[in-house]
This record gives C-alpha cells, sequence and structure tokens, in this order.
C-alpha cells in the first residue's frame, strides 16, 4: 500500500481530473471576471475573492480544447503551489475522494488531448473510471506562457 | 528554559545595541574628550555582553566583554582613545555583527574572535599604547584637577548622602594626609581604610580606593562614610594609626552636603579654558547628545506581517465604505446617511492611523551612513564629513526597505567621484576635508532625498565623450544636449566615466540600476551639477505605495484606474485636432506638439472605439518633462484607491500595474502611465 491521497475530482470536457486538496484553497461559483489587455487568451481576466485579486485561467484553453460558455454548474478552483495563486476555470467540480498513490501509473504520451508534461499521472478509481492527475507546476509554468505569447505575437 | 521564546527579542536588541555602539563611537570619534559617551558605549556594550552570555553565545560574549575591558580603562581615564583603538573596537563591532547575522540566518553565532581579542588584550594591557605624549598629556591634564581638592560627588552618590542624613545617620569627611617619609603609603592607607570600614560604610574615596591600593596618590587622600561615630572619636581611630600625619574629619549636614555637590559643575568651564580645543568639542557633543540619546519614545515591537494584515482588513473596510456610500445615496435615508457620513469619518480617521503605522522615519535606513562613508573616505585617504539632515522624515515600510541600496550606491559615488583627494582640494582652494549632504524632507504627496556634495562637479565633455564612446549616443545628439540631459546620461546602462576602476564604485554597473529601482518605487532621479562645486542628486519618491488618489474612467464597459500623481489635466480633445505626423498621432495642447494615445487601442478594448467619437475626453498625461493626451471614454470621477498586486502569474505585463476592487466589488485595473509616454 503506497500513501493515501485527498483529491478533489473535476471535470473538463469528457475526462476527470484530480489535484490533491493541499493544493486547493477554494472552490468557488463563476462570478465577474475583470479582463486584463495584453494577456494569453485563456487568461480569463482578475476576480475579487474576498478582497484578494487573483489571476484565472480557462483551463480548458490552457490545455488547448475548444472553450465553452460557462455553466450553471461551472467552477473556479482556487489552486497555491509555490507562492503562485491561480483560479482555474472547470466545467464542474463535485467531489473529493480517497486514491492510492500506488495506484498512479505514469501517463501515456497524450491523453484527452492534453500533453503528457502538464499531468502526474493517471489513477484507476474504484468503479473503473480513470482520473488524470495534473501538474500543476508544469500547468502554471509562466516560460511556456512567454513562448505562447511569441508564437501569436 | 526554551531560548528560542527569546531568540528573536534577543535579535532585535542586539541589533539595537550594535546600533547605538556604532553611533556613539562615531561620535566618540569625533570628540574624544567627551566621556559621557563613552558611558553610554560602555552600558550598551556590558548589556550585549549579559545578554549573549545568557543566550549561550559563547564568542559573542568573550569579543563583547574583551572590548567592554578596553572601554572600561577608557571611561576610568586610564586609557586615551586614539585611531588605532578606534579602528580595531570598528572591527570588534562589525566583528560583532556578522555574528549576530549568523544567529539570524538559523547559525550558531561562532566566529574565531581570537585575533581581535588578542589585539584588545594588548589594549588592555598597554603593549600597544596610545602615542606616549598624548597619555603624558592627559596624565598631566588629570592632575592638577586631583590636586585641587575638588570633589565631585556624582548624583547617587549625593542622593545615598542625603538621604542618610536624613534618616539620623552621621555624614563624616574625613582627610587624611600621610606623613612625606611614610615607605608604604598604601599600607598605612589600607590600615585607614580598615578603620573606616569598622567605622561604617564609605561612600566615596578620592582618589579611588583602587588607586590609593596601587599608591597612585600624593600623600593625602578624603573619603566621605556614613557612620555612628562622632567625628572625634573618628578621629582618634585614624590618628591611632602610626605615620599618619594629620587627620581633619568634619561632619557634614544637608546644606553643607548640597555645597560640596555644586562646585564639581563651575570647575568644568575652566578645565575647558585650559585646552579650548578639547572644550569644543566637548561643547559640541553635548549639543547633539538630546537629539541622539535623550527622549525615548514608549514603543513596542509589532511584526511586519501584521501591520500587512491591518492594511488588508483596512482596505476590505475601505471598499465596503465606499459601497456603503453608494447606497445610502441611492436610498436616501436620513438616518441611514447620517450613520454612513459618520462611518465615513472615522475610516477616514482609521486610514490616517493605518498609514502613519507603517510609515518608518528614514533614520533607520540613514544610520548606516555616518560609519560606511566614514571607512569609505579612510580606504579612499580622503576627508569626508557627512551631514544629515531630516533624518525623521517618515516613509513607508515598503519603499524604506528598498531605498537603502540606491542611497548606498549614490553616496558611494559621491564620495568617490565626486569628492576630491585632498591635494586636489587644496589646490582649488576648498577646505580639505569634503561635505556630503543627505536630505530628506517632505513636499506635497512626496518625500525628497537629496545627496549633495561639494566634489568637482560633473564634466560635461567627459561624460558626452563616454557616451559617445560606449555607443549610448552619438556625437551629433550630443551636441545638442541641454546639461540635464548630458548628466542624465551617467545612468545610462554601461556607464562610467571614473579613470580609475575602484572596488567601491565605477564599474559603471549600478548608477542604471539606482535609477531603475527608484522607477520602480514610483519615484524618479535627477541630478544637477556644477563644475568645480559639487553634484546633487535628488529622489523625488511617493509617500506610500498602498493607497493612492486616482483619476477612475470608463472604457466602454470596462471600468481602469490612472494615478492622480501622473495626471496633469483632464480636456476634450476633437477629432479635427488630431493630426498625423510621420504616422503619429499628435495634437496641440497649449502652445506644444504633444502625441496622442487611444487607451482603447493600447488595451484591445472589446467595446470601444475612440475612432468613431467626434469629440473625445482625455487626460493629459506627464513622465518627467514628457507629455501625452491619452484619450478615454469617459471619466467616473476622482478617489482613493487601494493598491492591489495582481498576483506574480500576471507580473511583468507591461500596461497594467495593478488593480484595485471598486465600491461594487469589481476589479480595476490601474493603468501605468509610464507604459504610455514612450
Amino acid at each position: 500500500m503506497g500513501e493515501e491521497l485527498k483529491v478533489i475530482v473535476f471535470a473538463l470536457a469528457d475526462e476527470q481530473y484530480g489535484i490533491e486538496v493541499d493544493k486547493v484553497r477554494t472552490i468557488e461559483r463563476m462570478m465577474p471576471i475583470t479582463r486584463v489587455p495584453k494577456t494569453p487568451a485563456f487568461v480569463k481576466g482578475v476576480i475579487n475573492l474576498r478582497g484578494v485579486v487573483i489571476p484565472v485561467i480557462d483551463l480548458r484553453g490552457r490545455f488547448g480544447l475548444p472553450e465553452t460558455e460557462p455553466t450553471e454548474s461551472s467552477r473556479i478552483i482556487i489552486v497555491q503551489v509555490n507562492d503562485l495563486e491561480v483560479g482555474f476555470i472547470v466545467d464542474a467540480a463535485n467531489d473529493v475522494i480517497d486514491i492510492d498513490s500506488d495506484h498512479i501509473d505514469s501517463p501515456p504520451e497524450v491523453v484527452g488531448g492534453i500533453k503528457a508534461k502538464y499531468l502526474r499521472g493517471v489513477a484507476k478509481m474504484d468503479d473503473n473510471r480513470l482520473l488524470i492527475m495534473l501538474n500543476l507546476v508544469e500547468v502554471l509554468n509562466k516560460d511556456e506562457i512567454i513562448q505562447l505569447e511569441q508564437f501569436e505575437g | 528554559m526554551d531560548m528560542n521564546a527569546y531568540l528573536s527579542m534577543f535579535i532585535d536588541e542586539s541589533n539595537d545595541h550594535l546600533q547605538s555602539l556604532n553611533e556613539n563611537l562615531l561620535r566618540l570619534e569625533s570628540s574624544p574628550e567627551d566621556l559621557s559617551i563613552v558611558q553610554d558605549i560602555f552600558r550598551s556594550a556590558h548589556t550585549l555582553k549579559g545578554m549573549s552570555a545568557t543566550m549561550g553565545f559563547e564568542d559573542l560574549a568573550h569579543l563583547t566583554h574583551e572590548m567592554e575591558n578596553v572601554l572600561d580603562l577608557v571611561r576610568n581615564g586610564k586609557l586615551r582613545m586614539n585611531s588605532f583603538i578606534f579602528d580595531t573596537l570598528f572591527k570588534g563591532l562589525d566583528a560583532l555583527e556578522s555574528m549576530v547575522q549568523d544567529i539570524v540566518g538559523g547559525g550558531t553565532g561562532s566566529a574565531d574572535v581570537s585575533e581581535l581579542v588578542g589585539v584588545l588584550k594588548k589594549i588592555v594591557s598597554g603593549e600597544i599604547t596610545a602615542d606616549s605624549e598624548v597619555a603624558a598629556a592627559s596624565a598631566a591634564a588629570a592632575a592638577p584637577v586631583q590636586q585641587a581638592g575638588e570633589i565631585e560627588l556624582d548624583q547617587f552618590q549625593f542622593s545615598v548622602l542625603q538621604q542618610s542624613i536624613g534618616s539620623g545617620h552621621r555624614v563624616l569627611k574625613a582627610v587624611v594626609t600621610i606623613r612625606e617619609d611614610c615607605v608604604l603609603k598604601s599600607a598605612r592607607a589600607y590600615m585607614v581604610f580598615n578603620v573606616l570600614e569598622q567605622a561604617g560604610e564609605v561612600v566615596k574615596s578620592q582618589p579611588s580606593v583602587q588607586d590609593i591600593e596601587q599608591e597612585k596618590f600624593d600623600r593625602s587622600f578624603t573619603v566621605f562614610l556614613i557612620s555612628q561615630w562622632t567625628s572625634d572619636e573618628l578621629k582618634q581611630q585614624i590618628g591611632s594609626v602610626s605615620e599618619i600625619e594629620s587627620v581633619e574629619v568634619t561632619e557634614l549636614d544637608a546644606d553643607a552636603l548640597a555645597a560640596l555637590s555644586r562646585p564639581s559643575r563651575p570647575s568644568e568651564p575652566e578645565r575647558k579654558t585650559d585646552k579650548p580645543q578639547a572644550g569644543a568639542a566637548a561643547g559640541s557633543a553635548e549639543r547633539k547628545a538630546p537629539a541622539s540619546g535623550g527622549a525615548v519614545a514608549k514603543t513596542i515591537r509589532v511584526d511586519i506581517e501584521r501591520l500587512d494584515v491591518l492594511m488588508n482588513l483596512f482596505s476590505e473596510l475601505l471598499i465596503d465604505r465606499v459601497r456603503l456610500e453608494q447606497l445610502a445615496s441611492e436610498i436616501r435615508s436620513n438616518e441611514l446617511t447620517e450613520t454612513v457620513e459618520h462611518m465615513s469619518r472615522i475610516s477616514a480617521d482609521l486610514q490616517n492611523i493605518v498609514m502613519k503605522l507603517r510609515m518608518v522615519p528614514v533614520e533607520t535606513v540613514f544610520n548606516r551612513f555616518p560609519r560606511m562613508v566614514r571607512d569609505l573616505a579612510k580606504s579612499l585617504d580622503k576627508k569626508v564629513d557627512l551631514i544629515i539632515t531630516g533624518a525623521e522624515t517618515e516613509l513607508d515600510r515598503t519603499v524604506i526597505d528598498e531605498i537603502g541600496d540606491p542611497l548606498v550606491h549614490l553616496l558611494r559615488n559621491s564620495v568617490d567621484h565626486g569628492i576630491e583627494p585632498v591635494e586636489k582640494r587644496l589646490e582649488a582652494g576648498k577646505p580639505e576635508t569634503g561635505t556630503v549632504h543627505l536630505r530628506a524632507f517632505h513636499s506635497g504627496n512626496n518625500v525628497f532625498i537629496e545627496i549633495e556634495d561639494d566634489g568637482g562637479g560633473i564634466r560635461r565633455d567627459k561624460v558626452l565623450a563616454t557616451a559617445v564612446k560606449r555607443g549610448i549616443i552619438t556625437e551629433e545628439q550630443g551636441k545638442t544636449m541641454s546639461d540635464e540631459e548630458v548628466y542624465m546620461l551617467i545612468f545610462a546602462p554601461g556607464f562610467s566615466t571614473a579613470d580609475k576602476v575602484s572596488d567601491i564604485s565605477g564599474r559603471g554597473v549600478g548608477l542604471d540600476v539606482v535609477k531603475s529601482k527608484i522607477n520602480a518605487l514610483g519615484g524618479s532621479v535627477t541630478v544637477t551639477s556644477e563644475l568645480g562645486k559639487g553634484t546633487v542628486f535628488s529622489i523625488q519618491l511617493p509617500l506610500t505605495l498602498s493607497i493612492i488618489s486616482a483619476m477612475l474612467l470608463k472604457l466602454g464597459s470596462e471600468k481602469y484606474a490612472i494615478p492622480l500623481s501622473s495626471i496633469m489635466e483632464t480636456t476634450v480633445v476633437k477629432r479635427s485636432q488630431i493630426h498625423n505626423i510621420h504616422g503619429n498621432a499628435m495634437t496641440e495642447f497649449r502652445g506644444a506638439i504633444i502625441p496622442v494615445v487611444s487607451l482603447a487601442e493600447l488595451i484591445d478594448s472589446p467595446d470601444y472605439d475612440d475612432s468613431r467619437e467626434e469629440e473625445c475626453e482625455a487626460v493629459i498625461i506627464r513622465k518627467g518633462d514628457k507629455w501625452a493626451a491619452v484619450l478615454v471614454d469617459d471619466f467616473i470621477g476622482q478617489s482613493d484607491i487601494v493598491l492591489k498586486p495582481l498576483g506574480k502569474y500576471l507580473s511583468g505585463y507591461n500596461v497594467i500595474s495593478g488593480a484595485t476592487i471598486l465600491g461594487d466589488g469589481q476589479v480595476a485595473l490601474i493603468i501605468d502611465p509610464n507604459a504610455l509616454i514612450k
């Protein structure tokens, strides 16, 4: 048996993703977002989270998936990695589960159209569904954003 | 006992003591005769020793102990300060500082202090002496004072004696003279003291008991004691000791005592007239004393993070206040309006106090400079006086934290490049000691810090030649530049005019860093100079970085803020007034042609386009002496806003310098005016 991990499960496109609970500060309903000019398209802007200004990115856009209009079930997951605090817009967030770290396999090259370097691994859940664990450090890698900008610019 | 709980207190207090040691040593260096400064130094050193020994920092305690020994000798007039002792003590302080730094960094604070300790021990033992002439002179100066029989009772001794009289004891003054042919004066004196101790308690002896034991007295000594004996009894007892020539015992009452304690003061000016130089030095030190050591403000130490939290909470409150004001104006209920108005007033007062809490006097940065300039001048073999004024001027903590390095750089620059070597100064008919003024003062919503030296000034031709050589400007450009523009070239990256590269300044890295750092703080730096007379660097800084006045404006559905500090005025620009010159939109404003910036275009506004408007609202903004007209949709109004960082993830995007939260809870972005003017 490996370590027990508590994981927040959220939906994006047709897949289920997981983030360790200790990286998540809070989960919020959609709220007004102020656009920040001159940023990549997936950066939706900033929100006022109880007096603190926090940038929000659309995780669909970040992974190059087609973006959709937010729905009633859309959520903003505020994560904190190192000293970065960022909100992720996801389709839905609905579950907290325990998984065994031994059950996380290294990811295949491409899962659901997302590059492997954004992923920590794939975990098999009890009901045989697959849970994709995110590598948050890579997802929030700023160098890559700057490169992206240069492509676009 | 858990030492960790006391560690931070220890560190804070050690730093305070080290700072005061530094300051007082510098004061002493300029007026070596003032023994009251030595007392202060001794007290700080003593406390530091005690603290570090308690905390188990042996090396720290050990070194402090040796320094204390040297100071003790100085305090008792047995050793005269000279530049060697000063240097050794300063080195000791440096070592102490680095040990404390080590402790701050989680280290054990241990260091090899044996060399310094050795030198200090030699000073104590007299192996390394002040030049003997000086020592002799001081001994000669001290001697007449003693022979005149003046007895100085200090405040403590005086009050002890006075209380004894009050409580019915006798206070006796005995003047004992030993026979001239006595061989073992100290032995006789010892026997006399034996008698005295039987009689009562010796409060004061002149010369001191130690000196008497070491036979450092002429033939007579004077003793004050508290006793139940009568004066005759005492006289008889002392007289029974052999080889005593005479004994005079007088009983003192309160009046006589008061009379005794007084003459000590008038005697001081006499000594000063003997040695006019020393007198002047002591006088100046006395004048300084109340400023630095006088009033001790009642303070408590507060964790900086707590102040930040307080500031954040307050800004939340400010946002709610704006919201409440909005609601009250909509609902129009008298009672509500009154309450909200009252709350607004209180929150305005609260804002003042919270802001003041974060204000720190620039002294905290300035106080390390005298030492730095001293060392620097010494290593460059120059003579430099640093004169600090306005050290009490207050600035926001965030600014204080950042301003130290740029100031160090400018000061080093002034001492290294500004002030000329002694020979050159004499040639130019200037006093051999150069002067660097460091001034801080308030002006409006800004704080100015000026560094002025009376050195050689900036040579325009030299600066231009270097700038051309380094490829910063072309020769053509140089010809048309004003003096001010030329001087500003020294802030360009990769610039240095020093003929020799010294390790102090002059690698050309630095002044450009100084400028960018000051700009990052929302300030600016300018330089004026007169050849042969000197140079002035002037730094302008905002009072605070956390709450600013700003103009809120609308651009379609979006709201933005521009800091009021860079807005000159608001105006209306007609489309017909905008001309296209070399592909740049320009307009005429007060007789000058200034560029027109379309904010909508710059920030890719989704739903506003100023080119469709016939008349546009515009703000005239200024950066240095450059102006620009910024076209906007509409003005919302002027407001105090709380600056919020955009978060690390979005740092590095130029046009936006931060964000603020409006009364309705929405985030509005703050436009960086510097990015609008190229």
